[in-house]
């Protein structure tokens, strides 16, 4: 089982009551990568999550941790494989340090030695000898994410990891996932934040109401997102025209406040030029990053198929 | 996998770490204590109760005064405020999920879970036990004791006699755990799961009363909770002490069996 990938999904299936949870979900985590799995509340993020760490059965399907089912072999199935699902959860009588303690007994092996460094580098260390009680949510996060550490993981699982941080504590969360990633540690992540996935993640997966709607290359993704352009001049209506007739310019559509268009950075920098020359201001070019939302129109508006429309070109490309 | 052992020994650490033992633990200390206070300020004795026209003659007669006085609520009460939590309180916290993603299986998780609630059963058994004990030598000696037979054995051997029926009474205690227990895990919340094995205890305690049920009445578990009084008779009486040990282990072993399932088989989806 050496070559065995980190995650494998076949078929994923989990329904509550006449809820589909999660439905039909394949995935594939190969070593080195860090994965966004990508979707707005509710879409089965965290459920995909639980059924990877055996916390729940599968209604169908079957998952595979370096080539080991957690419904066969337990929690042996989960060795070199730490993470947590929502917010981590701690005995609140217990101090920070006590629980990992706690939790290190229950790891075994070197796991305990690994403390101090996961206090350390989630700079939880002065708050140690402190109840988890008293904790706010961010410290408990970071909590979390040392109790993750001193399992020494090959794979790290983490559900939406920087939610409810402040700004402060999502970069650093965000570094250390970039920086563990780069030590060797293969990672999934959830997130409902498309840019919190554009920053880390190689591959991704676009979920929603349970189902995989995209599933390739992050640069694949980009391709089928990027390109976008808003611009605002002092008279949006001769501006139209000179989009129009200029080069490189596409699909361009005249909203109330602004223009929308498509272009490679070139053509948008041609036809600022352009603008000028035909005797209006600028007052705002800039790329327009897409939501969430708008990747879902984009992968879904093509017909009934979007992951053969979206997700394919990526895998003839492999080929 | 980390040993059971080690398991074990942090689920006792956890209990250590928490109010609510100590409640159970505090109600065992005190109830002797508060007794023999009692007895020195007052006069008379209670009468009414085995041994209790004695507690002034032996030190040694408080233990079992105390055991009738606790057995069929107190003790199952402090058994079950732990047993009924220590399930439910990894639901109510959100560290199921916690501790079942690291290296130990659930199945051992379980196996502690049920030796650290009996441990605390015995404990606080033994907490009354000792603080009766030592406050009835203070106040009425180290005296040889007259039994449920009306004989006489020497102090030493009554001790040896208290201990013994401890282990007895333990069994129905025992079992009150794993009714706990099992509604623990299944209820997920502690205080359905503390009341509701009180409640069944209370149940089968009426059931004893109905008429033309009566033949039943060896076979229902609160039936137990005065089994060891075979013990301090003379000769042992060993009929109730046999019966409840198989009795006893016919509600333990099924609800233990059952608890353990659920746990192993449920979904985790909380906290
Ligand atoms: N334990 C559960 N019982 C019933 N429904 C659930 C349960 N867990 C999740 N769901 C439902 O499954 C869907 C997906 O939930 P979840 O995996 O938590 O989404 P996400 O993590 O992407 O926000 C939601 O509609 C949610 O209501
Ligand atoms: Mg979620």
């Amino acid at each position: 089982m050496a070559g065995a990938p980190p995650v494998e999904a076949r078929g994923l299936v989990k329904r509550y009551g006449d809820v589909i949870a999660v439905d039909e979900v394949d995935l594939t985590v190969e070593a080195g990568d860090v994965y966004g799995y990508l979707g707005p509340n509710g879409a089965g993020k965290t459920t995909v999550l639980r059924m990877l760490l055996g916390l729940i059965t599968p209604t169908a399907g079957q998952v595979r941790l370096f080539g080991r089912d957690p419904l066969v072999s337990g929690a042996a199935a989960l060795e070199g494989v730490a993470g947590f699902v929502e917010a981590p959860r701690f005995y609140p009588y217990l101090t920070g340090r006590k629980n990992l303690e706690l939790l290190a007994a229950l790891d075994g092996g070197e796991a305990a030695k690994r403390i101090d460094e996961a206090l350390d580098t989630v700079e939880l260390t002065d708050r140690q000898r402190h109840r988890v009680g008293g904790y706010s949510h961010g410290m408990r996060q970071r909590l979390g994410v040392a109790a993750a550490l001193i399992r020494d993981p090959r794979l790290l699982l983490l559900d939406e990891p920087a939610t409810g941080l402040d700004p402060a504590g999502m970069r650093d969360m965000r570094a250390l996932v970039a920086r563990l990633s780069l030590a060797g540690t293969t990672v999934l992540l959830s997130s409902h934040l498309l840019a919190e996935v554009e920053e880390l993640c190689n591959r991704v997966a676009i979920v929603r109401t349970g189902r995989i709607v995209f599933e390739g290359a992050l640069e694949d993704l980009k391709r089928t997102a990027g390109g976008g352009w808003r611009l605002r001049t002092t008279d949006d209506g001769r501006a139209a025209e000179v989009c129009r007739t200029q080069r490189g310019i596409a699909e361009v559509r005249v909203d109330p406040l602004e223009l929308r268009f498509e272009a490679t950075e070139e053509a948008a920098a041609a036809l600022s030029v352009a603008l000028v020359e035909a005797g209006l201001a600028i007052r705002a070019l800039a790329p327009h990053t897409a939501t969430l939302e708008d990747l879902f129109f984009r992968l879904t508006e093509d017909g009934a198929d979007p992951v053969s429309a979206a997700g394919r070109p990526a895998e003839t490309e492999a080929a | 996998m980390p040993a059971l052992r080690t398991v074990y020994a942090w689920e006792l650490r956890k209990l250590v770490a928490q109010k609510r033992t100590y409640l159970g633990l505090a109600a065992a200390a005190l109830v002797p204590v508060i007794f023999v206070v009692a007895l020195t300020l007052q006069n008379g004795e209670p009468e009414d109760v085995a041994f209790g026209r004695y507690v002034r003659q032996s030190g040694l007669a408080i233990p079992p005064v105390i055991l009738i006085f606790g057995s069929y609520w107190l003790f199952p009460l402090i058994t079950a405020l732990v047993s009924g939590d220590i399930v439910a309180a990894e639901d109510h916290n959100g560290t199921l999920k916690t501790i079942l993603t690291r290296s130990v299986g659930r199945g051992r998780i379980f196996a502690a879970k049920v030796l650290a609630a009996v441990t605390y059963a015995i404990v606080a058994l033994a907490l009354m036990a000792l603080t009766a004990v030592i406050g009835g030598i203070i106040v009425s000696g180290f005296h040889p004791l007259v039994t449920l037979s009306g004989t006489t054995v020497s102090a030493g051997r009554a001790l040896l006699l208290i201990g013994a029926s401890l282990l007895v009474y333990l069994l129905p205690l025992i079992a009150i755990a794993s009714i706990a227990l099992l509604l623990s895990t299944v209820t997920h919340n502690s205080a359905a799961a503390v009341v509701g094995a009180l409640m069944i205890s209370l149940m089968l305690q009426l059931v004893t009363i109905i008429p033309g049920l009566g033949v039943l009445r060896p076979y229902l578990l609160p039936t137990q909770f005065n089994a060891w009084q075979g013990f301090l008779r003379t000769p042992a009486d060993w009929t109730p002490v046999i019966r409840a040990a198989w009795v006893c282990a016919l509600y333990a072993l099924p609800c233990i069996g059952v608890a353990y399932l659920n746990f192993l088989r449920r979904d985790v989806a909380g906290g």
